[in-house]
């Protein structure tokens, strides 16, 4: 699979993401500044985690009329994959391509820390190789991650089977207490009713290695190829 | 130069130099300076810039060693880490701007160090930061530290380089005046490291980012280098505002253009903004720069020449580029949507001409601007504090009642309590390679495509430095090695950061030389060398000066951080064991200041022979795998180390501790005597750990052993002292900062016991 990983003024995350692809996954991978149009050579474009155009007006709001957020309702309508992960779901809602927004965190704090998700729906191209109801840990880490929209969306988004991640407790019990940032029925990630976009706020790249206290982020990449990763640091790898 | 208004003494005053610093200034130019002149030559010849009071007494700190590739006096200090790579890293103040204006204050600060950082060629790749508020209860600490802490997370979450550590604490000599030491580390490859060097005459000075505006004028000079009023809403306007989209930007351009050659010199527009750059540069390079301020970008039309040259606008870089280079340059730059504009020549004159609308407003000869700067071999007496400090006597101390009350009553002090409240507002996982982030004894982060990592940790202890300004900064410096070595890390190098009260006083220039002394002698005894560092003086409210606070930022290295220190105890059976030995001190200690209202006594020496011994064992059983957990034990002593150790991330554990009678049992248990590290073994281990510790020639002393239930149970000389639920010893550490700061809980004792 293809991948191109964009790159806006401001991004923040889209070394790791690069990293992961082409040295854990071993994809074929590219940066795709913010500028280009033409997305035809890829299967799968990621809007990585960052401060695009350094968020003013609104996270998300000027990324969203770059030349490469403009092209991707094209790639999307063509089958094209797409991942937008915290800022880059921040971009694919004020972009129009996934319904609702992302408002300032309940506490009114920028919150960094590990958070506990329920996995719902696996029968996407993100998710497959995780199990409906598992609970996976994940770093978040955004100040605009309050997931709102109206009760007629959440209700579609709900019965449309469109609700991938919700924040829980380790038991995996959806509560309001495990809700760190106040989203709308807890909700983390979500896909288009295509399913061919998804946007989440935890970030999976950051949580792709032992090393880094979890291997759970690497399920997300190793569903859109459908196959393993390699491990990343095996014992014979260790240096004496 | 007659459109510029002329000299008076009122004006030499207002810019805070002395009749005989105008008089040098006179002699160097065999003439009155302009008005830009007087204000270049103030800057320069502040405290903040010049350390002309420091400078006399830092010429003793050992400066190299083996990894050493760059010394002080660049932008930061440079280690080599090996695999062809290097570390670039400094710490630096940004103290009265985060008073006055604390958001900003301490963003400018990140915002700083990274430039600092990465002008010299390096990717920035963790901060920390250190930082001392006032008293909790103070009704002006909550807005302050709110502020600071925004500002922090603010600037680096944006700017995306993970914030990793540091530390935080309170007291009452903060009241009128905060300290903020903010700390990066870059890493670089070996052969690209740049300097900040203006050499090759002809060759273009190009200035990129920001436009220059009339924020941050003297900020250097007046507010870093004087004492300033309580409130200071006035000199608001001398504190600079930050955009860290902008300084991403910067970061991304300039190590792009870097990697795409033609850049000969680079330094960032820090304190002194344009007036600093281009001195420093010529200076370094043995040339001299012709400047035309007429091409300098700006926000405001009217600015004058003065206001140009001593702006601290934010976000500015300058740059000399390899001659005909510069299209490719600006090219770079504007694909980052960045200012970038030739604003002057190298020349081989030795002079900075700056011309500003066809005149020539300052001509200063670039060697005697700086070889003649005032230098200041201050007056020392020590401080009349110390005779009482020091004859306290431990005598007068009633044993402990209730170890357990005594024990929560420590976890729930600020200065202990969790910082959970603070570190989730930072960004420390961005880039993926942090491996032990905040709230560790230090922080490890993997150098990407390696396995190779970085450890880094800042500290410091004001109490001790107050009542023994010698030991307590030799202390410091003993305790940031002990840190990177519970991590398993190898201390290669550090940065100082010495935050004092006025150099004019007497008292304060002793703690001075005193604490450069400690550090000397420390850096001496554990071969780590300092490569950067910082002086803040003028620290104080009223003629009050802080107490002495140096802060030692250190790093260090681990060859593979699959082998990394962990601080929790992990398994269930483990032996639990003292590196080091227990000396029955309780000067200066937590645990007297918070229970019994006494800061007194005088902090013993460091054994350094012990504390390498303990340092070399831990180290070593780390690195063969054998050693399950490490933890520094510090501020609040013996107790408060295993109750943190027991606590888990998810499950917590227990202990089951017996431990034979020391003289006093509160000293056994909360004495802060230094060169100790609790560890714990596979009991298969012990016998692998005794033979280490042999060899190295560090004590050990068998304290007890890891339960799965999660209760702490101390026995000493068979009689038990403590029995308490973990959970909710965790509850009160983890809520303590919190109820402190903003719950209004008293600082003293009662509350939580």
């Amino acid at each position: 699979m293809r991948f191109a990983v964009a790159v806006f003024p401001g991004s923040n995350c889209e070394e790791e993401t690069f990293r992961l692809l082409s040295s854990l996954l071993e994809q074929p991978v590219e940066y795709l500044w913010h500028r280009e149009r033409d997305l035809s050579r890829f299967d799968c474009v990621i809007l990585p985690g960052g401060f695009s155009y350094g968020d003013y007006l609104r996270c998300g709001a000027m990324a969203s009329l770059s030349p490469l957020v403009q092209a991707l309702p094209e790639f999307v309508l063509a089958g094209g994959k797409l991942l937008g992960i915290c800022n880059g779901f921040q971009i694919l809602l004020e972009a129009g391509l996934l319904p609702g927004a992302l408002l300032p965190n309940r506490s009114l704090k920028y919150i960094s820390r590990k958070v506990c998700l329920r996995v719902g729906q696996v029968d996407t191209p993100f998710t497959n190789r995780l199990r409906p109801g598992q609970v996976i840990r994940l770093p978040i880490a955004h100040y605009e991650g309050s997931y709102f929209a109206d009760e007629a969306t959440l209700e579609r988004l709900e019965t449309g089977g469109r609700i991938l991640l919700q924040y829980s407790d380790p038991a995996g019990r959806v509560t309001e207490g495990a809700n760190p940032n106040g989203s709308a029925r807890s909700i983390a990630a979500i896909c288009s009713a295509d399913r061919n976009v998804v946007g989440m706020m935890p970030h999976p790249e950051r949580a792709s290695e032992d090393l880094l206290g979890s291997e759970d982020g690497l399920r997300i990449f190793e569903s859109l190829i459908g196959g393993a990763a390699r491990k990343a640091h095996r014992p014979e790898d260790r240096r004496a | 130069m007659n459109r510029e208004p002329g000299i008076t003494p009122d004006m030499v005053r207002e810019h805070d130099l002395t009749e005989e610093e105008y008089g040098r200034i006179r002699k160097i130019l065999d003439r009155d300076p302009t008005y830009t002149e007087l204000g270049i030559f103030s800057v320069m010849w502040s405290e903040h810039c010049s350390y002309k009071s420091s400078r006399v007494h830092l010429g003793r700190l050992p400066s190299t060693g083996p990894a050493v590739i760059q010394g002080p006096g660049e932008n930061a200090g440079v280690v080599d880490i090996g695999g062809g790579r290097v570390a670039v890293f400094k710490i630096e103040s940004h103290n009265h701007p985060s008073f006055i204006e604390p958001f900003q204050g301490a963003a400018t600060g990140v915002g700083g160090i990274l430039r600092d950082i990465f002008t010299m060629g390096a990717r920035p790749v963790g901060s920390l930061n250190s930082l001392r508020f006032g008293d909790p209860s103070h009704p002006r600490t909550r807005r302050l530290l709110e502020g600071v802490i925004g500002g922090i997370a603010g600037y680096g979450n944006c700017i995306g380089v993970p914030t990793v550590g540091g530390e935080i604490s309170f007291h009452p000599c903060y009241n009128g005046n905060i300290l903020v030491n903010v700390f990066n580390c870059g890493i670089a490859g070996k052969d690209e490291i740049f300097l900040g060097n203006a050499s090759g005459a002809g060759n273009p000075v190009i200035y990129v980012g920001s436009s220059t505006g009339r924020d941050g004028i003297h900020g250097a000079s007046l507010l870093a280098s004087s004492s300033f009023e309580e409130g200071g809403g006035g000199q608001r306007p001398r504190v600079q505002v930050g955009d860290p989209f902008l300084e991403k930007l910067l970061l991304e351009a300039c190590l792009e253009a870097m990697r795409a050659g033609g850049i000969v010199g680079i330094q960032d527009m820090g304190a002194a903004g344009l007036t600093c750059s281009t001195l420093e540069m010529a200076g370094r390079g043995g040339t001299g720069i012709d400047l035309d301020l007429d091409a300098v970008p700006r926000r405001e039309p009217e600015m004058s020449p003065y206001d140009v040259m001593l702006s601290e606008s934010q976000e500015r870089m300058l740059l000399v580029g390899k001659r005909g280079s510069d299209p490719d340059l600006l090219a770079i730059f504007r694909k980052w949507d960045l200012q970038a504009v030739v604003v002057g020549r190298v020349t081989d004159r030795g002079k900075v001409r700056v011309r500003h609308k066809g005149e020539t407003v300052a001509d200063l000869p670039v060697g005697p601007l700086s070889e003649e700067a005032p230098r200041y071999n201050r007056p020392l007496r020590e401080p009349a504090y110390l005779r009482d400090t020091r004859s306290w006597n431990a005598s007068v101390l009633p044993e402990p009642g209730d170890v357990a009350a005594i024990l929560k009553d420590l976890l729930a002090s600020p200065n202990i309590a969790s910082k959970g409240w603070v570190i989730d507002q930072y960004d420390s996982t961005v880039r993926a390679n942090t491996v032990a982030g905040p709230g560790l004894d230090a922080a490890v982060l993997r150098i990407p495509g390696t396995l190779a990592g970085i450890a880094m940790t800042t500290d410091g202890n004001s109490r001790h430095s107050y009542l023994h300004p010698f030991h307590g900064a030799a202390g410091a410096v003993a305790e940031a090695s002990r840190n990177l070595s519970c991590m398993g890390a190898e201390p290669l190098a550090l940065t100082d950061c010495l935050n004092f009260g006025s150099p004019e006083n007497p008292e304060v220039m002793w703690q001075f030389q005193q604490t450069v002394e400690g550090i000397r002698a420390a850096c001496l005894a554990l071969e780590v060398p300092v490569v950067s560092g910082n002086v803040s003086f003028y620290n104080q409210t009223e003629e009050k000066p802080i107490r002495p606070t140096p802060v030692i930022g250190m790093i260090g290295s681990i060859a593979d951080v699959t082998r990394t220190g962990r601080l929790a105890f992990s398994r269930p059976g483990d032996l639990i064991l003292l590196l080091g030995d227990t000396r029955p001190v309780l000067d200066g200690t937590e645990y007297l200041a918070r229970i019994h209202q006494v800061e007194a006594g005088s902090p013993a020496a460091v054994d350094f022979r012990l504390e390498r011994a303990v340092q070399d064992t831990c180290r070593e059983g780390i690195r063969q795998g054998w050693i399950r957990s490490a933890h520094d034990c510090s501020e609040g002593g013996l107790l408060v180390t295993l109750a943190e150790a027991c606590f888990g991330d998810g499950r917590d554990l227990g202990g089951d501790f017996r431990i034979p009678q020391a003289d006093r049992l509160d000293a056994l248990l909360f004495g802060e005597s230094a060169s100790r590290i609790v560890v714990s073994v596979a009991e298969a281990d012990l016998k692998r750990l005794e033979t280490t510790a042999t060899r190295f020639g560090a004590p050990i002393l068998p304290l007890g052993q890891v339960r799965k239930e999660p209760v702490l149970k101390v026995k000493v000389d068979g009689e038990r002292v403590l029995h308490a639920d973990v959970e909710s010893l965790r509850r009160i550490w983890r809520e303590g900062f919190v109820r402190a700061v903003f719950g209004g809980a008293p600082a003293g004792k009662g509350g939580m016991a």
